[in-house]
């Protein structure tokens, strides 16, 4: 038999518990709720039809979202050459140059960067490559995209290869390799999962932006491929046809939502498995 | 042949405002294993590593006075090619561990981008791994990733990878402090097996050590070379007080 004050804060304890699984537990209902939702409302509106034709005019029936499809997918792989090869040696420099100035004031940019609201970056993107070229873009959609995926793919590598042993480096540099040898021949594959991550997780982070390209990308009701040109993407896509008035574009909006969703879930599954398997074991 | 193949004068080398190695006079003769020893923070790992320039590698770091090898001043060749006849081993096993065994023997010319027809780079693979009496132990397993071998078996791994470079002069920054007795012993043989070719130059803060395989000790100080000499001589007759202090265990 225990004292009542030992039996009080066992209870206290006990309580404090339960609050934390119901806690966790909550974190899990929102994502749970939206996939419900989101697939409730799209799974019926996919089919093949929907994924290779285009949308139809108001009033008639069908049509599709591939030009949205084929729209995203070019202004992201787009984007990605942009800002993977920059982002990755910013990254190789900061881990390399931990103290120097320059340093400094490139962690600190992207930092900010990081938190710039994404419509601000549309702004900008609009006033550098919109207006001067006098039309909306693909490619500057491409390149407000590319602006956010920077700090998220550069501080990535930087930590990833931060944590690799300086013993690595050593090891190679006395074998006699020049300094971008030891980068790409080593320091690179060695820490290729971390840096990989980074990548599809800042390529999921932009699937869904929707600011940055409202004016540059532009959208288009067309299947279009020129890069010069505006192009459709999928949550361009959403936004316009959610918010009209018709019930055949607001279907066409459901299933854009749900593979989208789709995307970025996947690209996060895909992200793990990736990371687990080229882990190099130190 | 006694001809020497390191020769400092007058050498120094700091760390920012700190003076770390002092006035050293040194010549290594051919096909010798010299051990350096000394208390820890007497600069021996320093001045090693200024013999392949690895010690500049380190933000904040100088180093001056006359470095040879076979009187060409190592100060005045570029790193890389320093690098290629000095090879270096270090205190932890550090293999590269994306690549299998295979790739680390040759890390050296793969990564450098050298190309070899295939062949010859199953020769250097072979033979260096036999240099280090590892082959049999690993032959069946080349494919296999060099992390997973023992650390005394990756240890004698990184030796083979700089034996396949071919080097002049081997170093070792104490190559058996982080492994055990039985693969510490292994190593040790391999030192008599490998200066056949080569010379090495070992630091160890273990004096049986230095006392079992060397030919030549040189006992560092406060980042002076205190005393030079035969190992024999070292540890029966020492000249210096400093250095007898040190061996009879007076200090550590």
């Amino acid at each position: 038999m225990q004292p009542s004050h030992v039996k009080y804060r066992l209870g206290k304890s006990y309580g404090f518990q339960i609050l934390t699984y119901i806690l966790a537990f909550a974190c899990v209902v929102p994502l749970i709720a939206i996939l419900f939702f989101i697939i409730k409302a799209g799974v019926t509106k996919i089919n093949w039809h929907f994924l290779v034709n285009i949308p139809k005019p108001v009033g008639e029936t069908g049509g599709g979202i591939a030009n949205a499809l084929v729209g995203s997918i070019l202004i992201i792989l787009v984007a990605s050459v942009i800002a993977i090869p920059i982002g990755i040696m910013a990254g190789v420099y900061l881990s390399e140059n931990r103290k120097s100035r320059l340093a400094y004031w490139c962690r600190l940019s992207t930092d900010i960067l990081q938190g710039v609201p994404s419509i601000v970056i549309g702004i900008v993107a609009y006033f550098w490559l919109v207006k001067p070229f006098g039309k909306f873009s693909a490619l500057s959609g491409s390149a407000a995209l590319a602006i956010m995926m920077l700090p998220i793919v550069i501080r990535s590598t930087e930590e990833t290869l931060k944590l690799l042993p300086d013993s690595l480096k050593e090891a190679a540099l006395a074998l006699g390799m020049p300094f971008h040898r030891v980068i790409f021949k080593v320091i690179i594959p060695v820490g290729v999962s971390g840096i990989l991550s980074g990548v599809m997780l800042s390529i999921a982070r932009i699937t869904g932006e929707t600011a940055p390209l409202l004016f540059t990308a532009f959208g288009n009701p067309y299947l279009s491929t020129k890069l010069t040109q505006p192009m459709q993407s999928l949550p361009l896509l959403i936004f316009n046809y959610a918010t009209s008035p018709y019930n055949e574009w607001h279907d066409l909006a459901w299933g854009a939502s749900l593979i989208l969703l789709v995307w970025v879930l996947f690209l996060n599954i895909f992200t793990k498995i990736v990371t687990r398997k080229w882990k190099v074991q130190l | 042949m006694e001809s020497t193949v390191i020769k400092s004068r007058n050498f120094n080398a700091s760390f920012g405002s700190n003076h770390v190695v002092k006035n050293v006079n040194i010549d290594i003769p051919r096909n010798h294993v010299i051990a350096v020893m000394g208390p820890s923070g007497c600069g021996k790992t320093t001045y090693l590593r200024c013999i392949n320039r690895m010690h500049e590698l380190i933000p904040g770091a100088s180093s001056s006075g006359e470095m040879k090898l076979n009187d060409e001043d190592v100060y005045q060749m570029h790193p890389i090619f320093v690098r290629l006849k000095i090879g270096m081993v270090f205190q932890r096993p550090n293999p590269f561990p994306n690549l299998s065994i295979y790739d680390n023997v040759i890390a050296g010319y793969k990564l450098n981008g050298i190309k070899l027809p295939k062949a010859e780079r199953d020769r250097i693979v072979e033979h260096s791994l036999t240099r280090v009496a590892l082959w049999n132990e690993v032959k069946d397993s080349l494919n296999k990733k060099g992390s997973f071998l023992s650390g005394g078996q990756q240890q004698r791994l990184c030796i083979a990878r700089a034996v396949a470079m071919e080097p002049e002069v081997l170093l070792f920054d104490e190559p058996t402090s982080a492994l055990d007795p039985i693969s510490t012993s292994t190593v040790e043989e391999l030192f008599h097996e490998l200066k056949v070719n080569y010379t090495l130059i070992i630091v160890t803060h273990n004096m049986q050590q230095a006392a079992r395989v060397s030919d030549k000790t040189a006992f560092f100080f406060m980042g002076e070379l205190v005393e030079y000499d035969d190992t024999k001589i070292m540890f029966t007759n020492p000249k210096d007080n400093r250095t007898q202090n040190y061996i009879t265990g007076r200090f550590s």
